[in-house]
């Protein structure tokens, strides 16, 4: 079996796992999960490091630069901005 | 990547997913947020050693730009990202998800576009071989990326109030269906024949971001939700084809779970609003109908019953079960604070308060019980639409603040409105409805609303933030 095989085949049952994961979660916690999982996107910033660092032209620094830079602010706006929500929902608790 | 780095990728997955499991129950909501975040710092710091290659050191006057470059990035994305996310006001959260939703949709589009140069400025000097399956992933994260970024921004400006009404021209449907057929012709084309054509590339990346603009501009902003919750999945996928591409599970794990729990998050919101998928995207819902005028006509020879804050308050003071439907207009009065004090003001005159939420009041699903939580209303008073209605018959007043579309009984009674079959609140079931509102105009889906018109209502025009600083003063003087 080729790895691209096996690599699908993860692809597949993450979709399976997505599904399970919130198919109970209380309508009131959706937007802090839809923040939430805007947040773990963010992991793009991964991608983005990875290709500004084998940049070697102008235009591939530059392009590589701006993704850095987009994906920092998912990762660290989304991750910042859910637990703000959240924040807010555990302080009501008496 | 060594066995060690590879683990670690794998243990960020399961940090992941547990942390999206935390996340679906309030108790443990805040800790499964931060074990996200936990997991994302270490597949930051375990992607450092993964770095470029060393061996090559001829570029290492070049690397250390690159290097210099990525750090003053994170550092200036981690700048906008911590502003936008302590200085927006809770009432703005949408947009500010929808705008960092745009700006990852942004990035997956690049890094698949650094692929496609890296590829262009290889294949001739090297004999290497690219898998159709790979060229494939890299056009989808490209395609997908950039068409979530201009699409997340249009949302955004929706929601700013910018754009508010629908973009519609006839044969619209059918222009952006040949835009994208030339897009995936383009992808195709790349895929199968010419890996190398930047030409080709660089038209199909502005075309989808054409394309993200043309498939959100005829959306109302009542349904820019469910487009929100879309787009996301959307970028989860486009990072996940980006995972494929450059080979990293951990973005294939993440970027899976986000675009496959986004696609259910935007299924179960157009299930709250009794419309299918297609209808939302494609439907031009709210540009103004005939059934909506049809309605609107109907109610020509009717009028509406004000009522001053004196008597409202005298109304709420002597009930015994209130029932409070908060919609956008709360939001945008910035009155969740005095709602809470008006409840709690009731309560101390021994009248039940509850709160009924509707899935799809406000700008995202559950935006009502953000802002109602950081007015430090109680859990146990918040009810959701199915517990409520039942009940609806024994509420004395049901007061309805700055909502519209969710209480409109048009989805129960008339056939031709563009909500019929929408689940509602039965606030017309109320023995008497009290309607804060500013002004007569229609809601965001552009439609009348009868229960504006019935005999038990009564309008108290005005900001909703000063009414009911009124009333609480009303009630407290009497």
């Amino acid at each position: 079996m080729s790895t691209e095989i096996l690599v699908f085949f993860i692809f597949v049952l993450s979709i399976f796992l997505g599904f399970e994961l919130i198919s109970k979660v209380p309508s009131m916690l959706h937007t802090p999960l839809m923040s939430g999982t805007n947040a773990i996107h963010g992991i793009i910033l991964l991608g983005g490091m990875l290709a500004l660092a084998d940049a070697s032209s102008r235009l591939a620094l530059a392009l590589g630069f701006i993704a850095v830079v987009f994906g920092s602010a998912n990762v660290f706006g989304g991750f910042m901005v859910t637990d703000r929500m959240l924040q807010m929902f555990k302080k009501k608790k008496k | 990547m060594s066995p060690f780095i590879a683990i670690i990728f794998i243990a960020v997955a399961v940090l992941f997913i547990l942390g999206i499991k935390l996340m679906g129950s309030p108790k443990t909501a805040r800790y499964g947020n931060l074990l996200a975040a936990f997991g994302m710092l270490i597949a930051l710091a375990a992607t450092v050693p993964l770095l470029g290659s060393w061996e090559t050191s001829q570029l290492l006057h070049g690397w250390s730009l690159n290097y210099i470059l990525m750090v003053v990035g994170i550092v200036i994305g981690l700048i906008i990202g911590a502003i936008g996310a302590y200085s927006v006001k809770m009432t703005a959260m949408p947009q500010m998800v929808a705008l960092f939703n745009g700006v990852g949709g942004g990035a997956a589009a690049l890094v698949a576009s650094l692929e496609f140069i890296k590829e262009a400025s290889t294949h001739y000097e090297v004999a290497h071989e690219t898998s159709a399956f790979i060229t494939g992933s890299m056009l989808f994260a490209t395609l997908i990326g950039s068409l979530s970024f201009s699409g997340s921004l249009i949302a955004f400006s929706k929601l700013q109030g910018y754009l508010e009404k629908p973009h519609t021209f006839p044969g619209q449907n059918v222009l952006n269906g040949l835009v994208l057929a030339v897009i995936l012709g383009l992808c195709v084309y790349l895929t199968g024949w010419a890996t190398t054509n930047s030409t080709a590339f660089i038209v199909m990346f502005s075309l989808a971001l054409v394309f993200g603009v043309a498939m959100v501009m005829p959306i109302g902003g009542a349904d820019m939700p469910v487009v929100i919750s879309l787009l996301n999945s959307f970028t989860g996928l486009a990072v996940a084809a980006d995972g494929f591409t450059i080979n990293n599970i951990s973005m294939i794990v993440a970027g899976t779970l986000v675009g496959s729990s986004g696609t259910l998050l935007t299924l179960l919101m157009c299930k709250a609003m009794n419309r299918p998928v297609t209808n939302v995207l494609f439907g031009a819902f709210g540009s103004g109908g005939g059934g909506g005028k049809a309605g609107a006509s109907d109610l020509a020879g009717k009028t509406v019953k004000p009522i001053q804050a004196d008597e409202a308050a005298l109304l709420l003071g002597n009930a015994q079960q209130v029932v409070i439907v908060p919609g956008y207009g709360m939001a945008v009065a910035q009155a969740q604070h005095q709602v809470r004090e008006l409840s709690d003001e009731l309560g101390k005159r021994g009248v039940e308060v509850r709160f009924a939420i509707h899935p799809v009041a406000g700008r995202m699903p559950g935006h009502m019980n953000v802002l109602l939580a950081e007015a430090n209303v109680p859990y146990d008073q918040l009810c959701e639409m199915e517990a409520i209605n039942p009940t609806m018959d024994r509420v004395d007043v049901c007061l309805v603040i700055g909502a519209n579309d969710v209480v409109n009984p048009a989805a129960r009674e008339d056939k031709s409105s563009p909500i019929y079959g929408m689940p509602i609140i039965e606030a017309d079931r109320a023995k008497t409805v009290i309607v804060m509102k500013r002004s007569m105009a229609a809601g965001f889906a552009g439609i009348e609303n009868l229960l504006f018109y019935k005999d038990n209502t009564r309008m108290l025009f005005g900001d909703a933030k000063a009414s009911l600083q009124t009333l609480i003063t009303q009630l407290k003087a009497s």
